[in-house]
């Protein structure tokens, strides 16, 4: 497995490590990205109304059970006759990874724009803020927390799962998986599951860096480890966002 | 001044919170709503500064009626205080007291200052303002709470149960802390509460409300004590109301005070002996300040603090006939301890000095 990463034969052209990786994170992005656009603006929704929890016990867990490399070859099927090109492979795979990000997301920021005192909300409406200030202003940085890790989740599943698309011959880190099993090249698949595994791990603290930076530490009671404790000692540490 | 006509808020199922209410806030005082739950005291709140619509009547601001005007616009003129202080949890406690400056155009540095001249004003040090609410206690939150409302100086403030979620030392402190600030800022406030001795301590008038939404009584506190409406505004001002109306009798220059010798500590015990009526002398350190009551005839030697009898409450002479019969009634020698504005002794009173001043004027002038 070292000797096959060691290789720098493994690490140019257009299926060379690199290049893998690049198109790996590109499919999951993308699919985040959707995923995201999808299912935080319905979480909100639901979480502020109240209409359409059932989406929630019931759409979004069903969707978890989904079997992604069952599906994608159901997707595949349907879809590639329409599509000439690669299009008709990459768009089955997209829809896999997004179907199986909404539900982490959707469910989390729903249950952080729940979560959201509801006193806070009430003192924000008698002050004159109005509907659109309260979601901006109260609501959506009280479930910020929630949200990301919602999406923190929904990613580290994405760059898992978005292996399946060298399955139906497209590339990402998948390839390594499925090239090495054929070609019995055993040092290539550990090889890839290993930067699979080493991906999700970065991506996982780099949104755990930046949830520190966004949330506030009103939030997270971060001070409480550093200095301060409730009602006591004059001297403020100031929150340092880091 | 906010003026309740007819107002009525039904639900469709049927259910009357408030029923035909008729009421006015009279400017620059405090108006307190109370009753028990269910009485729509606080549905009453809500619908002036239309957090609540009201089914059918018309609340007016200061003659103006509130139905027309832009539900936003009427509630940024509108102080408004909840029970538990609703701050914004990811919001440092100067930006929370902040919130409303801001919300009216000001820059975030000009707001930020304000907030801290309010922080200042309502007890806050100022090592509080990058704080935020969850490193705060219930009385300091409640505090912030109250800033926040201040900080756009809005004519008219609303208060819903301010002071219920802390405990009740925390409680008395922020209710004479509030009474002090609503006399320097007069604004124009309508306090809801179920605690009738909180109505009674704060309230310039109370409006005492029963189940389903109607208006019972409508009166100063010392009125509700002495001339209840009804059964049920009596049964709700609850007992001593005889015994708690005498807290809101001034009692300045209608008791005779008796002169008391005094002692201070460090004297013998025959000398203070000689100064006793009684089996009691009073001791008073080195300005006058009554210091408890000794027996000088159990002392042997030199008259120290451990000898000191504490259990004497001491009475104002511009203070309440309530004080001084406490002061009468809770001291060993039964001679309540009257002090001056500065604390320092002018003489004692019995109880039955007190009641006689008391049968003497079946109308006693009320202290407010």
């Amino acid at each position: 497995m070292i000797n096959y990463l060691l290789n720098p034969a493994h690490w140019t052209g257009s299926d060379g490590i690199p290049a893998l990786i690049g198109e790996h994170l590109l499919y999951s992005l993308i699919a985040l990205a959707v995923a995201a656009i999808i299912a935080i603006p319905l979480g909100i929704y639901i979480g502020v109304t109240g209409k359409g929890v059932f989406m929630i016990a019931g759409l979004a867990n069903a969707l978890r059970a989904l079997p992604s490399v069952g599906l994608l070859i159901l997707l595949v099927l349907l879809i590639s006759p329409s599509f000439p090109s690669k299009m008709g492979y990459i768009l089955p795979s997209l829809i896999v990874l997004v179907l199986l990000a909404v539900p982490p997301i959707l469910t989390n920021t729903y249950a952080g724009v729940r979560a959201v005192d509801a006193a806070a909300v009430d003192a924000a409406r008698g002050m004159g803020f109005r509907t659109m200030k309260i979601l901006t202003d109260v609501q959506l940085p009280c479930s910020l927390p929630l949200v990301l890790s919602g999406i923190r989740s929904a990613l580290l599943q994405i760059i898992s799962t978005a292996t399946i698309a060298a399955y139906i011959s497209l590339g990402g880190l998948g390839r390594l998986l499925i090239d090495g099993k054929a070609q019995n090249d055993y040092s290539q698949m550990v090889a890839g599951a290993v930067l699979v595994a080493l991906l999700a791990l970065v991506f996982d603290q780099l949104l755990a860096f930046i949830t520190r930076r966004v949330v506030s530490p009103g939030l997270t009671r971060r001070t409480l480890k550093t200095a301060v404790t409730p009602a006591a000692a004059d001297v403020v540490t100031t929150p340092v966002a880091a | 001044m906010i003026k309740f006509e007819n107002v009525t808020k039904a639900y469709p199922d049927g259910t009357v919170a408030v029923d035909g209410l008729n009421l006015e806030a009279p400017t620059g005082k405090l108006t307190i709503l109370v009753g028990p739950s269910g009485c729509g005291k606080t549905t009453s709140l809500r619908m002036i500064n239309r957090l609540i619509e009201p089914t059918s009547g018309t609340i007016y601001l200061d003659d103006k009626p509130t139905s027309g005007m832009d539900a936003a616009l009427l509630r940024l003129r509108i102080g408004y205080v909840i029970q538990h202080a609703g701050l914004f949890p990811h919001r440092t406690i100067v930006d929370n007291v902040a919130t409303m400056p801001v919300l009216l155009g000001e820059s975030r540095q000009g707001a930020r200052k304000k907030a801290l001249e309010l922080m200042e004003r309502v007890g806050l040090p100022a090592s509080f303002a990058k704080r935020y609410p969850w490193q705060l206690s219930g009385g300091q939150q409640q505090r912030v709470g109250v800033a926040r409302a201040l900080a756009s100086d809005p004519a008219f403030m609303l208060m819903d149960e301010p002071f219920s979620a802390v405990d009740p030392v925390v409680r008395a402190q922020l209710q004479d802390e509030f009474l002090r600030l609503q006399r320097e800022i007069g604004k124009t406030i309508i306090m809801v509460t179920h605690d009738i001795d909180e109505a009674l301590k704060l309230g310039d008038q109370v409006a005492v409300m029963r189940v389903g939404g109607k208006l019972a009584q409508m009166a100063t506190p010392s009125e509700l004590l002495t001339a209840p409406a009804d059964e049920f505004v009596a049964d709700f001002v609850g007992r001593d109301r005889g015994y708690r109306s005498l807290g809101f009798a001034n009692a300045a220059g209608t008791v005779t005070l008796t002169e008391e010798a005094c002692v201070t500590l460090g004297t013998s015990a025959v000398e203070a002996q000689s100064k006793a009526t009684g089996a009691w002398v009073l001791v008073v350190d080195g300005n006058r300040k009554p210091l408890g009551w000794a027996q000088p005839d159990l002392i042997n030697g030199e008259l120290k603090r451990e000898h000191l009898n504490l259990s004497g409450t001491s009475a104002s002479s511009s203070g309440t006939m309530r004080q001084l019969l406490d002061a009468a009634l809770s001291s060993p020698s039964r001679r309540g301890v009257v002090v001056d504005s500065n604390g320092e002794l002018i003489g004692t009173v019995t109880a039955s000095d007190v009641v006689k001043a008391i049968e003497a004027e079946p109308h006693l002038e009320t202290a407010r």
